[in-house]
Order: C-alpha cells, then structure tokens, then sequence
C-alpha cells in the first residue's frame, strides 16, 4: 500500500547538500520504498539517493511530493514531511 | 618590468603576499592511463577499489573537522557512497573503457550538468564533484601534490578543491584561483579560517615564484608590484588589521570592574560548529552549550555515540576551561516531533525541560550516558534546565547515578561531572539555597517573563519581560544571597548577559560571572570595566 503526500519547500537556498544529506540520511532509516518527485505524475527517483535529490536542483518554494510502500510507510512520509516542514532544522531553537 | 594587475571577486577579505606558487592545474593522473589490458573485471575491481579507498581518506579528513567543514565532508561521502553516482562509471567500463577512463567520463558529464545549473548555488557544488573525482583518480593512479612548498605566498590554481584546502596549512599564506567562486564550499571554510582568498581571476600568466600581492578585501592580485603599489598595499593591510584587531583585543583582555574586582565572562553557544574560528582565550569557559539544536528539526534523535562526539568536540576546544551543558530544553517555545507534547494551552508553564526530561527517561539516559562518557575529556559540568523542586534535581543526580553504575558495571571509562540547574523558574531563584547542586546559571529571559507575568512570545505585553526591572533584578538577588549561603557558583546566561547596557545592573546584583553570545564579548568586557560599585 503505497502512502504519499506532499509539502512546500521553504528553504532560502532550495534543496542544496545540507538538507539534502538530512533529507536522504532520514529515508535511509527507513525500511520502506521512498520516492520523491516535483509534481504528482513525477519522475519519481529514490529518495535515498543523494545523487538523485541533488539532482533536481530544486529551488525554494517547489513543492515536494514523497511515496513510500513498504512496512513503516506511513512513518517514512510523516517524517519527512515533518523535516520539510522545520526547515530542515535550520530555523534555529 | 612592470606590474600587472588582475581583478577577481572577493571570496575571503585579507591580505597576504610573496612567491607565487602556481599549482599544476590539471587533476592528478587525468590523462594518464594504466598500462595493462582493459579487462572489464578488473577495472570494475580497480574502480571499486579506488572508490573505497577515497571514501576512507574523506572519512579520515573528516574525522578532524566540525562544524561547516565536517558537514561538506559529509556530503562529500554520501555522494561517493551513492550508487547512482558510480554506475555510469560502471557502465561505461563494460563497454571497454579503463577504470580512469570510465570515472573520468562520468564525473565530466556530472560537473558539466552542475556548472550549466542557473542557480550559483548549485553550479557552485561542481567544486565538491571535482573534489571527490580527484580523490577517486589519486587512488587509482597515485600522485597529486604534497604539501605546499616552503616559501609559498600566494598559492595559484584554477580551482580549489575542499579537501585539498583541509588538508594544507594555509598559515600566512593567500589563495588566488583563476576560477572558483565565492559561494562555494571551500570559500566558506577560508573565511571562516581568516585566510584571504580571490576567486574568478580568470587567466594570470605568473612565473613560478614571482612576487606577488594579494589584496582579498579590494580582489587584487598584483604581480611583481612596484614600490607605490607595495605602499599602498602596507596601508590598506595595516587599516585592515586595526579593525580586526581592535575587536579583538577588548574580547582578550581580562574582564575587572572599575573597582578591581574580576568578574568571569563565559560563552553561549548551540553547536560546535560555533567554535570553529574562536579563540578560547576570549573566555574563562563556556557558561552554556544548548543540547536542542542537536535534537530539534530531524526525523529521529541523535544517538548516544553522536552526541558524546559533539560533547567532546566541545570539551576539546576548551581544554581545561569548563564547560557547562545544559541537558535537553525542549517545549514551551522549542518543539521538538515526537518528543514534546502537542495542543498544550500554556506550552511556557507545561510539560518542558527537566520535567519533560523526567518523563522521558529513555531519550534522557541517552543524554546522560553521553555526557559521562564526554566528562573525563575535559572540565564538564551539567545542569538541567525549567527546575522548579529540589525533588527533580534528586531524580536528575539519581539518573546520573544509575547510568554511572551502569557504565562501570560494563568497564566503560566515565565521570560524573559537576551538577547544576538553570534559576529561571521564580521558585528557584528566590529559594536557591534549598536545592542540592553543584552550581546555578540564571536564565535572565525566561525568569523576567514568570516574574513579570508577560510571555517572551507575545509582541503585546514582550516588552514588560525586562531583566532590568527591579522585580527582576530582585529576584537576581535573592538567588546570588542564596547560591553565597550555598558555598556554590552563580552566573547568568541569558540575552541580558550579552547587552552592555544592562552589565552594570546585572553587576549590581552581586553577579560576578556572565555568560554572553561569543560576538559580545568585547563590548561586555568594556562595559564590567567601566562599572563602579556604589557602597551602600
């Protein structure tokens, strides 16, 4: 069973090696199958690919859409829509 | 003989000068290609191989370094780790290609992509991609420069990799790249090193050893200058360091009030990142280390053997200065998934610090197992933050005692550090002698806003939340009278601390240690000069 969902990208500088390592190092926690796309139809590409993340040179304010299926699917995309969403962290605590 | 000019951009402001030493400018063993047979088994193997071995010698560089160095080294790794990265390489020698061949391939058609991105940002990771192609191609063919040669000035390559920058010592000495750009990784690790740096040059046709100038700040290099233009060069140096200096020199002083009293200046900081261009001896220790950025924005919390690197990394740089770590201070205004409580309707009176602390033992036994461990590297104390009852500090010490046992039973070396609490809650600070610690630290903004009754996070009523309100400095008071009743140690870290102009308040109270942001030192020391106590 597949879960997706999708969040917006507020990262001043996109989604540049920081947050992209943070990005992959979490989904690789993760049993299930991440993907990550830029928009709904895709291309999807493996979510812990830091390659392939990087790839997309993603600016601020794209919206990302992840898919997981697998075991702890649902947990992978709420994790990392929730690490989208703190910014990464960077915001400062 | 004349002079030439070249102008550039700006990537790290300084000067430097002397002989130009001008780097080979092709990568190591590039073009050269292994004289045997192209059997693909084999190559794939020598490839593999070579991927394997520069991973280990990123990992090694990476193992000295914190902060924004690490984490370029980081990403580094998690890009050679990734197969997506070598598999073009891979394909490619089984169409025949050598090991060299195949990577060299593969890693141009990457760059090339980087360096086309419309975004500066990424077209300036090309740089990075360049690094972890040389790293493969050095351990596939050997070579690549040692160490710079004796003498050298001004250093001048095309570009300059991150890990090449890492791994010279740059003392005295400028970078000069013909291309390169000042966003990118290694521009961030000159600066933050203060060594002067010009990207963009373009083509400088230097002799080997040819004198030269470096003026960073204005993006000169100046080849075999004459007299005015070494003048002019000494001026504008000489202009440059009294400013660097002079904020400097303040911070280094040691910190006596007008009455000759010494008063200890302490630092505040978040992550050892922080400590990267500073010099310990603006500071008699660090009076507060903020566990929660390690905690806060990632999916999972980091493990003990992450957060007893990051404690010793800390403890390292201080040497036998102490440092003061306050365990995890999540919730009222820090949330943290998974950890804090949602929905509460008074997040600043909840479930927060060390009560939170004690209510998840498991996340906080982590910590502390990682603190003990850290303890003997260095002067550690720890304190525990939103105490408001000497119960939770006996629970506090009792959880370092459990772990401590635990850690011998298994013959794990440890200590058990000094152990204190945050005065921030009006409890404490009115009856600190009640509390059984080894030291307090006031925290100036949380406690002003419980003794104002106004919240740090509302713009309306914020500015009532002053430190220097006599309510507030009152409540200061009673917990200095209570910590001298105690025989203990007191200081302040909040903002108020690093404000020159509320030292003299602060000073007032009978405070005589302050905590401020690593930037304010300076300013805070002029200020504990200037003060005069009045006898009452």
């Amino acid at each position: 069973m597949t879960t997706s969902a999708c969040v917006l990208l507020r990262h001043d500088v996109g989604l540049h090696a920081r947050p992209s390592v943070k990005l992959t190092k979490l989904a690789k926690t993760f049993s299930a199958n991440v993907e990550l796309a830029l928009s709904e139809d895709g291309p999807w590409i493996d979510a812990k690919s830091i390659v392939k993340v990087m790839a997309f040179k993603a600016p601020k304010d794209t919206v990302l859409h992840f898919r997981a299926d697998g075991a702890d699917a649902d947990n992978a995309v709420q994790r990392l829509i929730d690490l989208v969403e703190s910014d990464f962290g960077e915001g400062g605590v | 003989m004349s002079s030439r000019i070249f102008a550039g951009q700006c990537a790290s402001a300084g000067f430097a000068e002397g002989p130009v030493h001008v780097a080979r400018s092709a990568p190591a063993g590039a073009v050269r290609h292994a004289p045997h047979q192209c059997d693909a088994d084999s190559e794939r193997a020598r490839l593999a191989g070579a991927v394997e071995t520069a991973l280990a010698a990123i990992a090694a560089l990476m193992a000295q370094q914190v902060g924004e160095a690490a984490e370029i080294l980081e990403f580094q790794t998690a890009m050679l780790a990734d197969e997506a990265l070598t598999e073009p390489a891979f394909a490619a020698i089984s169409q025949g290609a050598s090991a060299g061949e195949a990577w060299s391939g593969s890693m141009a058609a990457m760059i090339g992509d980087y360096e086309a991105a419309e975004d500066d940002y990424f077209r300036a990771r090309a740089s990075d991609l360049a690094d972890i192609r040389d790293a493969v191609l050095q351990a596939l063919h050997g070579g690549g420069e040692a160490d710079l040669p004796p003498g050298c000035g001004i250093y001048l390559a095309e570009d300059l990799t991150p890990s090449r920058f890492l791994s010279l010592d740059w003392t005295g000495k400028g970078i000069a790249l013909i291309k390169g750009s000042a966003t990118s990784h290694v521009a961030m690790l000159a600066r933050s090193r203060q060594i002067p740096m010009v990207v963009n040059l373009g083509e400088v046709p230097a002799r080997q050893g040819e004198a030269a100038l470096l003026d960073a700040a204005a993006a000169h290099l100046i080849l075999d200058p004459d007299t005015a233009e070494r003048r002019d060069f000494a001026d504008a140096e000489q202009a440059f360091r009294a400013v660097r200096t002079e904020k400097d020199l303040d911070a280094l002083r040691p910190a006596v009030t007008g009455d000759g009293e010494a008063v200890s200046v302490l630092i505040n900081i978040a992550d050892p990142s922080e400590l990267v261009d500073l010099d310990p001896a603006i500071c008699d220790g660090i009076g507060l280390v903020r566990t929660e950025l390690m905690f806060s924005g990632r999916g999972n919390l980091p493990d003990e053997e992450e957060q007893f690197a990051a404690y010793r990394t800390i403890l390292d740089w201080a040497g036998n200065r102490p440092v003061i770590i306050r365990s995890l201070d999540a919730g009222g205004d820090k949330p943290i998934p998974g950890y804090t409580l949602d929905g509460e309707t008074n997040p600043f009176l909840g479930l927060r610090g060390v009560r939170l602390s004690l209510r998840r033992p498991d996340v906080f036994r982590q910590q502390i197992r990682a603190l003990l461990r850290a303890a003997p590297f260095g002067a550690l104390k720890v304190m525990a933050p939103m105490v408001s009852t000497p119960d939770e500090m006996r629970a506090v010490r009792g959880l370092f005692e459990s772990e401590a046992d635990d850690l011998a039973r298994n013959a794990l070396p440890y200590k058990i550090p000094d152990l204190g609490m945050m005065v921030e809650v009006p409890a404490a600070a009115y009856l600190f002698d009640r509390f059984n610690v080894d030291f307090g630290s006031i925290g100036s903004n949380d406690l002003a806003q419980y003794i104002m009754a106004a919240g740090r996070d509302s713009a309306e009523v914020s500015n009532l939340a002053r430190t220097d309100d006599p309510a507030v400095l009152h409540a200061i008071a009673a917990a200095v009278e209570g910590a001298k009743r105690r025989g203990v140690s007191l200081s302040l870290c909040g903002d108020a601390a690093s404000d020159p102009a509320l030292v003299p308040a602060l000073l007032g109270t009978g405070l005589r240690a302050l905590s401020c942001a690593p930037r304010a030192v300076g300013a805070v020391k002029r200020a504990i000069g200037a003060y005069r106590g009045i006898e009452a």
